[in-house]
């Protein structure tokens, strides 16, 4: 591996001043590292943040979950708040990688690397999640840019992440049977005013599926998306789907979803 | 003294494993020693044009850069098949040069070009980057179907062709298909496999400018035949002066049967720059050039009457060796395969016709069960198709066709000495309840899921030897086994072995048999292998061979041991030979019983004589010391065989399959130790259901392996499997003293056949491809459903 | 280069590295601790799980610079007095280990497993090890010393 400065930063502040055009910053580094010691990226600095204390932590409110950026998965699957007020995150980070990546992954490293396939963006977009930086609130929906890109500027970190509590929600995922990544993974999460259904895995970019919403919006039963059309077009092809089968599955899963809600 | 053989002794190798004590290769170090990186082609097929090392010459903490300029200057010689095989047409085979690093062409994405020896990992690195290989390049040979027609990789080699084999005769196949009620065809592809041994490959050089000798730790399932071939064909240094160690191995496979590039280069470099070279590959390394597996296309018919007997079966195979000949590569496809594509079944004709080309992929050879996997997944998914497009019971047709009477004349080559296969059918069926599985079918439908059921009985030719007959066919050493027992003065017994253990549990099992032998306590008794300077010389570990030739040769080293021991306990004693007899570990005088242990014998066979006395208790002529060899080369192969009975559950929305159930039942002939026994059986399972249901190794068009890595490549987890069901019958084996069969491979090819015939079961007989991955199973649910509602 | 203070098996280890000097490096390369393995290099294959802090990890995928100040427990370092740990004498009752290769990261995980889950059912065990690839077991008896082990510990 290339050689770089390791900091490891103990503000917010102190973080962000580090970062450079040729940085990266650090949280469970599940991404980072394995991309660096496979020569895919290369760094001049790696600002760890983990030791930034209140960049960890889940809050509960009447209306939200907030989870800090360095909060572990292993954190969300077990935590009791999490598990009482959205059961379906908390499965959701029991369903990440191995046990030793969930020791070690965190959910604000998992957003912003915004891996097609990884299953955090899409229980943002399906709870409305808003992403707290040391400069804004971003809503989920322009968080989330394309594949491997976010509205992340240089230097902003993620502190936080605050879903809203549904009345019901599930997420399915149908893992590659390699990697376990998700090849389709959906998330759906019913609210008063609607239902949003979101998609990981099956385009270059996690997305909300707006028509399947709009028909469970009106009929929240997994019926009620049987004549829902799902192109393939746009969808991801590769040696373990094809895009046919992708769309396929979209529907397939979105509708054990509700069927599980 | 109760028999160790049969019981289930812990192993002696687990200590060390358990505590992070093994020493596998990239454990050692050597004091002073450079690290290399090789420099591999990224190309399928390209000529080189010109490889420019000048800026990476001046990189930090470079110590040299070797092309394979440096290797033809020094005649340094090439990698090798192990077997000739001869066309139909008698015709010799046609094999590539392979040197140790290409030269002119590059053949196979990774085969490497040059090498960088640095101060450190991350110098080698850096400068390996710096390295300028200037490629033409040139359109790939991928695709197996199209490579005969394809242009020629290999200089001379017409069609890609390397040769085109036929056993058996075609007209008395003929003559058996103009009296068949029907005719059953099938089209199948065994798909491309890396056998994925847990540790990578690895090696550790030390030339010794004293002595001049070199040591080359190496990750190797055969460190005598590498040292051989090292020696022999690549001109590195005599034997005696070269010392090849595979210390722990983590799991071979048959991937590491093979010498290899690195290997080669690292020996032979360490001698030019006068320094030790450590290289250890990463994974993708290991991907893109260990060895790969199975990668045949095949074409197969069965002649059967309407009451389903067969009358005679052909097997048009097309084989992949990619991109160069390797040890077992030629031997694979041809003998391995073919005289088993008739399973355990009375054919009355049969041939087998094997045409191996060679593409730009890494080079395929044997990957556990070698050949016979690829032979019983043809047999066996024929014979189910055969029961389906005769309305029989799989089972049942099974039955009608197998042999009553042992010795059995196996059609091709085969004369198989023992088995029953009737007993493990009906044990196999009983312990599977195949029976209930019509209830257990309508279970799953109504919980929306498809069931299938399939079964397979086999039979494979393994403990690769007799020396006489695998010459004749065409390999290019005998593959006997030596042994050597030593007693050391004060009692203890080191077993030295040809044999190798990377996961089979030799220092156990291997004292086990021992210590039944010599009557002395298993604790007392050390198997030492896998150093040149050690043992006598070996064939190694490969193709269930160990116990039943190694094994064997140690018994016998043993026995040698008794006869001379015997001589001098007489003695002692002061009775005739004839008087003693051994038993538990002591030589016994009957009628006056007088006795000594073998342990005093031994001491005395050290220390002869008594201090004032001239007394020696060694017989007139008799040397010193107690230690024996013996090579053993058996007369025929070992016959293993065995039923195996699954279930898989289809979700017929997503396509996923899960391998519910899985019954096997082996007859392995004696058993040493089943506790191990039961482990290679597990293994071998799981290796088998990978093949069927998860894994492929995929090249796109360009000869870009696409999977080479794990995120990819699908390896089999824990939770993909249920728990197994194993039993045993026992037929013992006649051909050697102890009654034993290999054991190491029959899961990986029993295991295919038996889950592909139960996913076609579940989708009511439409056939589908291995793997049968979650969307090729769905597009067949898809399928069913229309079939059906058609029907409807 | 940083400055590296840790507790490695019971052991202060305090030492200057190169920053990008994985944990895995660290433990074979300078404390010469080999028995954590390495199989691959995209996290996946498990034989170098440690546990930092009492919680399992894949030491490839660490740098040994970020884990400043943590205990780190390896394979070595579960025998005492030259007494196997539990899980390692259950591996060897049930033989749930051939090339030994995978081990050391094998057990590792299954002893952070019985720390959540003292009484895991056969599939817990399952899903939990899906970050472990054994090649040579099938996993059966390893599947069986984890539950021997979880009966004794």
């Amino acid at each position: 591996m290339k050689t770089f400065n390791y900091h490891s930063a103990k503000e917010v502040k102190e973080a962000s001043k580090l970062a450079s055009s040729n940085s990266a910053f650090l949280a469970g580094g599940m991404t980072t590292i394995p991309s660096m010691k496979l020569g895919l990226a290369t760094y001049k600095d790696l600002i760890d943040i983990k030791g930034i204390k209140k960049l960890s932590g889940i809050k509960a409110s009447g209306k939200t979950i907030k989870i800090g950026a360095t909060t572990k998965h292993v954190e969300v699957a077990k935590s009791k708040e999490i598990k009482k007020a959205i059961p379906s995150l908390a499965a959701l980070a029991e369903g990440i990688g191995d046990p030793q990546v969930r020791n070690r992954g965190t959910i604000g490293g998992s957003i912003a690397n915004n891996d097609p396939a990884a299953d955090y963006p899409s229980a943002c977009i399906a709870l409305n999640a808003i992403i707290h930086t040391n400069s804004r609130k971003i809503d989920a929906e322009k968080f989330f840019k394309g594949m491997f890109e976010t509205s992340l500027k240089n230097g902003e970190i993620i502190e936080a992440i605050e879903f809203e509590i549904p009345q019901k929600s599930n997420y399915q995922k149908l893992p590659n049977p390699a990697s376990r990544y998700a090849v389709v993974g959906v998330y759906v999460a019913k609210y008063k005013r609607g239902v949003n259904v979101a998609v990981t895995g099956a385009k270059s970019c996690v997305y909300n599926a707006k028509d399947l919403a709009g028909a469970l919006s009106k009929n929240f039963s997994s019926s009620a998306i049987n004549n829902v059309k799902i192109t393939s077009s746009g969808m991801n092809s590769d040696i373990h789907a094809s895009a046919n089968y992708r769309a396929n599955m979209v529907k397939t899963f979105a509708q054990k979803a509700v069927d599980a809600c | 003294m109760a028999s160790l053989v049969g019981s289930r002794v812990e192993r002696k190798e687990d200590k060390r494993f358990l505590t992070g004590k093994g020493r596998y290769t990239a454990d050692i170090n050597i004091a002073n020693q450079t690290y290399a990186i090789f420099i591999r082609s990224p190309h399928a097929r390209a000529k080189i044009k010109k490889i420019d090392t000048s800026k990476a010459l001046k990189a930090s903490g470079v110590v040299d850069i070797l092309t394979g300029e440096h290797i033809a200057q020094d005649k340094i010689g090439g990698l090798i098949a192990g077997w000739a095989i001869r066309s139909e047409d008698g015709s010799e085979m046609k094999c590539p040069p392979n040197p140790p690093l290409a030269k002119d062409n590059v053949n196979f994405v990774g085969d490497p070009v040059a090498v960088v020896f640095a101060e450190t990992l991350d110098e080698a690195k850096t400068a390996a980057e710096l390295v300028k290989v200037d490629y033409k390049e040139l359109k790939a040979v991928v695709s197996l179907a199209d490579t005969m027609k394809s242009e020629a990789i290999h200089e001379g080699i017409e069609k890609n062709l390397c040769y085109d084999w036929l056993l058996g005769d075609r007209q008395k196949v003929k003559e058996a298909f103009d009296k068949a009620d029907k005719i059953i065809k099938l089209d199948i592809t065994n798909n491309r496999l890396i056998p994925n041994a847990m540790e990578p490959r690895a090696c550790v050089v030390d030339y010794n400018t004293a002595s001049e000798e070199i040591t080359c730790y190496t990750t190797s399932q055969n460190p005598h035949l590498s040292r051989l071939i090292m020696s022999a064909f690549g001109g590195v240094t005599p034997e005696n002066k070269l010392r090849v160690i595979a210390p722990d191995v983590g799991g071979g496979f048959g991937s590491k049967i093979n010498l290899y590039n690195e290997e080669i280069v690292c020996s032979w470099a360490s001698k030019k720059i006068e320094r030790p070279i450590k290289w250890v590959a990463e994974r993708t390394e290991s991907f893109l050039t260990d060895t790969h597996g199975r990668d045949h296309i095949t074409h197969a018919e069965l002649a059967v009457t309407n009451d389903g007997k067969f009358l005679g079966f052909k097997n048009e195979t097309t084989a992949n060796l990619g991109a160069y000949a390797r040890v077992f590569g030629t031997v694979t496809p041809t003998y391995l395969f073919g005289p088993c594509a008739t399973g355990v079944y009375v054919m009355p004709a049969a041939y087998s016709n094997v045409k191996a080309v060679y593409t730009n992929t890494a080079p395929v050879d044997a990957y556990r069960g070698a050949g016979r996997p690829e032979a019983t997944y043809t047999i066996e998914r024929i014979v189910d198709k055969a029961a389906i497009e005769l309305g029989m019971d799989p089972i049942e047709i099974r039955m009608k066709n197998f042999p009553t009477e042992f010795p059995f004349k196996q059609t091709l080559v085969h004369q198989v000495d023992s088995g029953d296969y009737v007993a493990g059918l009906e044990k196999a069926k009983q312990m599977s309840d195949y029976d209930g599985f019509a209830a257990r079918r309508k279970d799953s439908e109504s919980r929306g899921k498809l069931r299938g059921i399939g079964v397979t009985t086999y039979f494979e030719a393994c403990g690769i030897a007799p020396s006489p007959v695998v010459m004749m066919l065409g390999c290019g050493v005998g593959l006997w086994e030596s042994a050597e027992v030593r007693f050391n003065p004060t009692g203890q017994v080191t077993v030295y072995t040809g044999s190798h253990s990377h996961g089979q549990s030799h220092d156990t099992t291997f004292a086990q048999i021992a210590a039944d032998e010599l009557g002395v306590p298993f604790e007392n008794i050390d198997v030492v292998h896998g150093d040149t300077d050690k043992g006598t010389f070996g064939m190694g570990t490969y193709g269930s061979r160990s116990l039943t030739v190694g094994g064997i040769a140690i018994i016998n080293a043993c026995k040698k041991i008794i006869t001379k021991a015997k001589k001098v306990a007489a003695k002692m004693l002061e009775a005739s030979e004839d008087e003693v007899e051994f038993k538990d570990g002591e030589f016994v005088v009957a009628k006056s019983n007088k006795k000594k242990t073998i342990g005093e014998v031994a001491f005395a066979c050290y220390l002869p004589g008594v201090r004032d006395e001239v007394k020696s208790p060694l017989p007139e002529g008799e040397e010193p010391g107690l230690k024996e060899s013996a090579f053993f080369d058996p007369a025929n192969f070992s016959f293993p065989a065995g039923s195996h009975i699954a279930e898989v559950e289809i979700n017929p929305e997503t396509g996923e399959v899960k391998l519910d159930k899985y019954t096997a039942v082996d007859d392995f002939g004696t058993i040493v130790n089943p506790t191990i026994v039961e482990g290679q059986v597990h293994g071998g399972i799981a290796q088998g259901v990978g093949q069927a249901l998860t894994e492929n190794a995929e090249y796109n068009e360009d000869g870009q392996l696409i999977t080479a890595s794990y995120m990819d490549y699908t390896m089999p987890r824990a939770d993909d499997f249920p728990e197994f069901q194993l039993g045993f019958t026992c037929t013992k084996a006649t051909t050697n003293p102890l009654g034993v069969k290999g054991c190491g491979e029959a899961g990986s090819i029993a295991a295919p056949p038996t889950i592909m015939n139960a996913v076609i079961n579940a989708l009511d007989g439409q056939e589908i491809s291995m793997p049968a991955t979650a969307e090729k199973v769905w597009k067949a649910c898809k399928e069913l459903k229309k079939s059906n509602a058609k029907a409807a | 280069m940083k400055r590296v203070t840790l507790e490695v098996n019971g052991k202060k280890i305090d030492k200057e590295i190169p920053d990008h000097t994985i944990l895995s490096v660290l433990l074979r390369d300078i404390l010469n601790l080999t028995g954590t393995h390495i199989g691959c290099d995209t996290s996946q294959c498990g034989a170098c799980v440690v546990h930092v802090d009492g919680k399992s990890i894949k030491s490839c995928t660490a740098f040994a610079a970020d884990l400043s100040g943590s205990k780190i427990t390896t394979i070595e370092g579960l025998a005492k007095n030259g007494k196997m740990h539990p899980m390692q004498e259950a591996f060897k009752k049930m033989h749930g280990l051939q090339c030994g290769f995978c081990t050391p990261g094998m057990v590792m995980s299954a002893i952070d497993l019985l720390k959540n889950n003292k009484n895991p059912s056969d599939s817990e065990i399952r899903d939990w090890l899906e970050g472990n690839i054994c090649r040579c077991t099938g996993y059966q008896n390893i599947v069986a010393a984890v539950k021997e082990a979880a009966s004794k510990m």
